[in-house]
């Protein structure tokens, strides 16, 4: 394989068709369907996640992006389809197993163990310890060595997460955007290969956002791969290097997100006509006259 | 009023046998449900499988003693498997109504006619406890004036309290070590866990069978303390007692069952003692009008209840329980 075809420069050529072929993907899906009652929540034909990039999930509420979430990572099952994930099948494989393989997900609603510390929050993430085995546990000689090693990386990541500060305190303590830094940093104890965020912006302050984007973008520059869940355009516009589409449980569109931004079908589905302006920038009167004149309409 | 005798008969009670098999039941509920989250409320099952594992053994197999001790261990295992197995995957919930009915079922089929002649039907069975009873070293009991034990009290007092301090040596190793954090993970959210790798349902398994064990522990040292194993002994509330005492010393922490159990019933039997000197004798110092002698013994409960309910608003993380830990909530 040769280096164009890997990473963000493997992108280049890729059509942006729905469930279009990527040169060196990750996790490729076929005929993925689940349905809640007569609802079809996730029916997707095709899907291919370009290895070693940001890869944005976006579509309007209810479209099946958290779903397809929980169906790739083990948390629920498809009624049809299959998926690889680096070329091994992963479909109906239990979550525990699925986060092994090295695909850890974050969770919309964060997930973090409140009325544990957030240092053993972090050591919880490690995989493969001793100590966690019933026979070793009561033995303190048999993982102590381990144990400190686990909390040195805890520690390294906390810094640079910034919540070193905050090491000793209950996790149920933190605040809502500090709950995603220990979510994603807990995430990573796993040492994944992909990480799976699920709007990991949401509930987030401005100026916590930044640093949040920043620690996205080393995740990729580290070489994982980041897929994300995500309704802030700002977030997908600066730092996603392929967007995905989808709207009622289907991938509608795919492509850099300045073409997806520019996709009529996209902007009518989901962003809206004004998604590029600032509301405060725009004619007052102007949106007035638009309102009254929607006003207007119902009522005829 | 004698409140000495008051005393002694509180404090004999709080440091013996049946407090012994309280602090042992409350011990493995102290894993299931103080640590791991898992709602048991069927431990009398576990600890009636422990008992009659080694009665009928003895009694009706005919096989040595030690063959006995094993199958009360082995027996409380099986169960908490073949309850783990459906229930575990669900919610939370389904563990709960299965172990309750569990338990009942269990209870029943011992004292049931149609079985008497494997378990002895209502009256239980006897006679396996020899070998027990022939290893007690002591050659009397002993009276202090403020503790008060026949020789066999004694003896199972002894062993009581050994088992208990092992116990609690057990729960100490595991729960600082990583297993027990992931346990108190998977009490605070399954779903988290389970995205980190850990397989929850193993866990939740290994949790089951060691907390039913200590249940199965407690059943086999209430028939031995008692040298008889009787169904009536297994009945629901000796659940929830041991569940009152877990809360009472506060759960999650190691000494949080065994301090419960000895306040409990310290309780208990200090009340049950002070109303039954207050209503009885030729002019009770509560009067006949209010309360009589067979009333008195039943107000114990009435009051143990109460104190339950003040200490639930006031300190509801039980004595020993972290206020730090109960204070936060992040859901």
């Amino acid at each position: 394989m040769d280096a164009d075809s890997t990473g963000r420069a493997g992108l280049a050529g890729v059509p942006t068709d729905p469930g279009a072929r990527k040169p060196d993907p990750l996790i490729v899906g076929d005929n993925i369907s689940r349905a809640f009652g007569g609802l079809k929540a996730v029916d997707v034909e095709h899907l291919e996640i370009q290895r070693g990039v940001i890869t944005a999930l976006i579509g309007p509420n209810g479209a099946g992006k958290t779903t397809l979430f929980n169906l790739l990572t083990g948390f629920d099952t498809p009624d049809t389809g299959d998926w690889s994930f680096n070329g091994k099948p992963l479909s109906g494989v239990a979550a525990y197993k699925v986060a092994r393989r090295g695909m850890v997900r974050t969770f919309q609603l964060t997930k973090v163990l409140s009325k544990l510390t957030v240092i053993e929050n972090m050591r919880l993430g490690a995989t493969g310890q001793r100590g966690e085995r019933f026979w070793s546990a009561p033995f303190k000689s048999l993982w102590s060595s381990q144990e400190d090693e686990i909390t040195r990386r805890a520690d390294e990541l906390l810094v640079r997460f910034k919540l070193d500060a905050k090491r000793e305190d209950f996790a149920g303590s933190l605040s809502g955007g500090q709950r995603k830094l220990l979510e994603m940093a807990r995430a990573l104890m796993v040492d994944p290969e992909l990480i799976m965020l699920d709007e990991p912006m949401a509930g987030v302050n401005p100026a916590l956002k930044q640093s949040l984007l920043g620690h996205v973008q080393s995740l990729r520059d580290e070489g994982r791969t980041v897929l994300f869940v995500e309704h802030d355009m700002d977030m997908v516009r600066h730092i996603s290097d392929w967007v995905i589409v989808m709207a009622q449980g289907q991938i509608v569109a795919e492509g850099t997100p300045a073409s997806v931004m520019a996709d009529q079908r996209v902007i009518d589905a989901y962003l809206g006509a004004h998604h590029d302006t600032d509301l405060s920038e725009m004619d007052e009167e102007a949106i007035m006259e638009e309102a009254m004149a929607e006003i207007e309409g119902t009522k005829e | 009023m004698d409140f000495t005798d008051i005393f002694s008969t509180a404090l004999t009670q709080a440091l013996g046998p049946n407090a012994i098999v309280y602090a042992l039941a409350a011990i493995g509920l102290n894993i299931h449900f103080g640590y791991t989250g898992l709602l048991n409320f069927g431990q009398a099952g576990f600890m009636a499988v422990g008992a009659y594992g080694l009665a009928v053994t003895v009694v009706v197999a005919g096989l040595p003693f030690g063959v006995g001790l094993v199958m009360a261990f082995a027996a409380p295992l099986l169960l908490a498997v073949l309850l783990g197995f459906p229930t575990l995957r669900l919610r939370a919930d389904y563990l709960a109504i299965a172990t309750i009915a569990t338990a009942e079922i269990l209870r029943l089929v011992f004292g049931s006619v149609e079985m008497k002649d494997y378990f002895g039907g209502s009256n239980g069975l006897t006679g396996y406890s020899s070998v027990y009873k022939d290893l007690n070293p002591y050659s009397e009991g002993i009276d202090w004036g403020i503790v008060r034990y026949s020789r066999d009290d004694l003896w199972s007092v002894t062993v009581g309290w050994v088992l208990v301090a092992l116990g609690c040596l057990i729960v100490f190793a595991l729960m600082r070590s990583p297993w027990g954090r992931v346990l108190r993970s998977i009490r605070e959210d399954e779903d988290a866990v389970r995205s980190l790798g850990k397989n929850v349902f193993a866990y939740k398994m290994q949790a089951l069978i060691l907390g039913g064990m200590f249940g199965g522990l407690a059943g086999l040292f209430l028939a031995l303390k008692q040298s008889s194993v009787v169904p009536s002994d297994y009945s629901t509330n000796i659940t929830f007692y041991a569940y009152t005492a877990l809360l009472l010393g506060g759960a999650a922490r190691v000494l949080g069952p065994v301090v419960g159990a000895i306040i409990f019933w310290f309780l208990l039997s200090g009340l049950g003692s002070f109303f039954g000197q207050a209503t009885s004798g030729v002019d009770p110092l509560i009067p006949s009008w209010i309360m009589d002698d067979t009333q008195s013994s039943l107000v114990r409960f009435i009051i143990t209840g109460l104190a339950l309910m003040l200490l639930m608003i006031y300190r509801p993380q039980g004595i020993f329980g972290d206020r730090r830990e109960i204070a936060i909530d992040g859901r």
